[in-house]
């Protein structure tokens, strides 16, 4: 599903990602795990295909395709999706109107029909419901005054509207209450299938207690140190990163 | 042929302190003949008007000498003067709109059955029997010196009074509809005077239509007594003007409000300049608007808000996209007399430059003279925010539509402010149209 090969990446000629190795099959749940500024941000962006990293060396592949030089948007089209650490303020947009530009703009790149209005609305209904995502949020400006686990339920909503092939969680525990931890990882779990995939970047191993991930990676100063099951993230809640070329817990 | 004069320039009448000696442009002395060739006014209207030409003939065309015309300057954009255009063709009113052709008000308004409380006259009618106090109404001192406004006076024929009486308020949207009356070069001058009553209550839309070698000059004069609200909307259709000077005036008594909303977009030079003041207590103002400016367009937004009531209420929200090589300008002064304590002013400018060659300059200014206010302004000039746009894109946006979502959001924040449904749509409907034919 999602290959990463000897990824190295630089922002302003500093040098985040040094040959990050990574693979998730169809159908897994992989976690990322790091220190702070370890570069987990910096993968999922360059994953995703934000502006101004300069990949020097390396590929990723989804489904044997290096999407390196696609644009954010194909990615997206393609079944590609990234839940920020910090979702944007988008003032002005409400987040119905952005949701439907979303859906309509991936169906057309994909040359699916367009969803008409009262397909849209029953379907964001139905997600919004499971999600607890209240009915004012829909009508608000995109994530303008949201609390922080709200906008996080809004990037889960939004993932489950967009079916992507390949999910990329970018600390959306963090900032949620515990019920909206539950409520979040069952929405994440449902969307679970053989054809999909995700990929989940957490501190906490509780979440993993939620998304109980097939393998567990250490990323720390961009290189992947150390990979295993789920029992990892145990042991790195008990020791810390000491053992990973990070600091003592 | 030009000819030299000295023009001597009084300091109480200008903001110049030196005699200058200036050579008339021709514009200036085109202008004058068009004067010449106007009926003699007569009566209060008629002295009024004279006297506005000899203030227009002594400071002549603005120039960025002139402070308040620093960014436009129409002595230089005015080459030539167009000839007067009027026409007085058969010009039927429509339900609630009127149809200014040339600036000539409709010939039938008499005949109109207007909604109960609402009178509608051509200006030309109104002016030979104009009194001192009507004539003091059509030509408030608020503005006056302004070179343009003095212009307009002395060259606008025709035009409107619309009064509102006291008490009644008017639901249904007026639609003043200024349209050039034929395809051949031509300027043309009206002024329309809007009187409301004690709580009396009227929208109107203010609608602009131009061809490409019309010169426009146009005023609209609002009083409104104890109580009395206005909503206005100035949205531009087929719009193509060369030049527009569009003043607007508004005098507001106690508790009186005042919401304006305007949409600019097309054109060549546009200069909207507001004189607004609050002389009763509690008055309330607010102007917004959204700029959508292209090509080589040139629209210079100038207001002075002048609180000289205490208790008084104002607002100032203008979001500018400027792409291309156009060019915009907000100047907006609010002024706070003495007396005028607890007055509650706020004051933003915003814009979004899309191109290396677009240009906005901001200058807000506040001269407070109370002690107990609370007044503020800001003005940002900035790009589209890639973050926002990367948000966008990842969600599967191509660029050209996350950012026509991302200036949507910007312009609608200040749209939002039209609380007419209808009027509202329509003026979405424009700017999304704008949007979506914009060079990328
Ligand atoms: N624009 C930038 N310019 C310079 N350095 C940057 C820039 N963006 C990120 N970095 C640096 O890259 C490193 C990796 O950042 P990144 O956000 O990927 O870390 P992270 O592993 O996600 O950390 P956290 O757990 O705190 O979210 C950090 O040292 C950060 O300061
Ligand atoms: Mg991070």
């Amino acid at each position: 599903m999602l290959e990463i090969r000897n990824l190295h990446a630089e922002i302003g000629g500093k040098k985040i990602l040094n040959g990050v190795n990574l693979m998730v099959k169809s159908g897994e749940v992989a976690a990322i795990m790091g220190p702070n500024g370890s570069g987990k941000s910096t993968l999922s962006y360059v994953i995703a295909g934000r502006d101004g990293y300069e990949v020097t060396e390396g590929e990723a592949l989804l489904d044997g395709e290096n999407i390196l030089a696609l644009d954010p948007h194909e990615r997206a089209a393609k079944g590609l999706f990234l839940a920020f650490q910090y979702p944007l303020e988008i003032p002005g947009v409400t987040t119905m109107t952005f949701l439907k530009a979303a859906m309509n703009s991936q169906r057309k790149q994909r040359g699916e029909a367009e969803l008409t209005t009262p397909d849209f609305i029953k379907k964001v209904n139905v997600a919004a419901e499971r999600l607890g995502v209240k009915k004012d949020m829909l009508r608000r400006a995109l994530n303008v005054g949201f609390s922080g686990g709200e906008k996080k339920r809004l990037e889960v909503l939004q993932m489950a509207l967009l079916e992507p092939r390949f999910g990329i969680l970018d600390e959306t525990d963090s900032g949620l209450d515990i019920d909206a931890l539950r409520i979040v990882a069952e929405g994440v779990n449902s969307l679970r299938s053989p054809d999909r995939a995700f990929l989940v970047i957490t501190h906490y191993q509780r979440l993993l207690d939620y998304i109980v991930p097939d393998n567990v990676h250490v990323l720390s100063k961009g290189r992947i140190v150390k990979s295993g099951g789920k029992e990892l993230a145990l042991e790195l809640e008990k020791n810390g990163y000491r053992d990973y070329g990070g600091e003592a817990a | 042929m030009a000819t030299v004069i000295t023009v001597e320039k009084r300091r109480e009448d200008f903001d110049v302190t030196a005699v200058v000696t200036s050579i008339q442009s021709s514009a200036e002395t085109a202008l004058g003949k068009l004067y010449a060739s106007l009926p003699k006014g007569v009566g209060a209207a008629g002295v009024a008007r004279a006297r506005a030409f000899a203030r227009f003939e002594r400071s002549g065309l603005p120039t960025r000498r002139i402070e308040a015309w620093h960014y436009t300057d129409m002595r230089s954009a005015l080459r030539e003067a167009y000839p007067l255009a009027f026409d007085y063709a058969m010009n039927p009113t429509r339900g609630l709109r009127i149809d200014l052709i040339d600036g000539a008000a409709p010939d039938d308004l008499g005949q109109q059955t207007w909604p109960e409380g609402l009178r509608v006259r051509a200006l030309r009618d109104v002016l030979a029997g104009a009194g001192d106090d009507l004539a003091a109404k059509i030509y408030p001192d608020q503005g006056a010196n302004d070179a343009m406004v003095a212009l307009n006076a002395a060259m606008s024929g025709d035009g409107l009074v619309i009064e509102v009486a006291t008490g009644a308020r008017i639901e249904t949207p007026i639609g003043v509809y200024w349209r050039s009356g034929g395809v051949t070069p031509r300027s043309d001058f009206s002024r329309v005077l809007v009187l409301l009553g004690d709580g009396a209550h009227i929208t109107l839309v203010e609608s602009h239509a131009a061809h490409a070698r019309t010169q426009r000059n146009s005023a609209i004069v609002f009083h409104l007594a104890a109580g009395a609200s206005v909503e206005h909307v100035f949205v531009p259709e087929f719009y193509e003007a060369e030049s527009h000077v569009a003043t607007l005036i508004a005098e507001l008594g106690e508790c009186a409000a005042f919401n304006s909303f305007a949409l600019i977009a097309g054109g060549g030079l546009l200069r909207r300049q507001i004189f607004a003041r609050c002389a009763g207590e509690q008055a309330d103002v607010a102007f917004r608007g959204v700029s959508l400016l292209g090509g080589k367009q040139h629209a210079d937004t100038t207001l002075v808000v002048d609180h000289a009531a205490p208790h008084g209420r104002s607002r100032e929200l203008f979001k500018h996209i400027v792409t291309d090589g156009a060019s915009g300008v907000f100047q907006g002064k609010v002024i706070v007399r003495p007396h005028a304590q607890k007055v509650d002013g706020g004051m933003k400018s915003q814009t979004l430059l899309l191109s290396d060659d677009a240009a906005m300059y901001n200058k807000p200014e506040l001269e407070i003279f109370a002690d107990d206010v609370v007044c503020g302004h800001g003005a940002t000039v900035g790009e589209l925010d890639k973050d926002q746009l990367f948000y966008l894109m990842a969600r599967g946006l191509t660029k050209a539509e996350a950012e026509a979502l991302l200036l949507d959001g910007f312009a609608r924040e200040a749209i939002e402010f039209v609380s007419n449904e209808d009027v509202r749509s329509r003026l979405e409907t424009l700017m999304s149209d704008w949007l979506e034919s914009r060079p990328s």
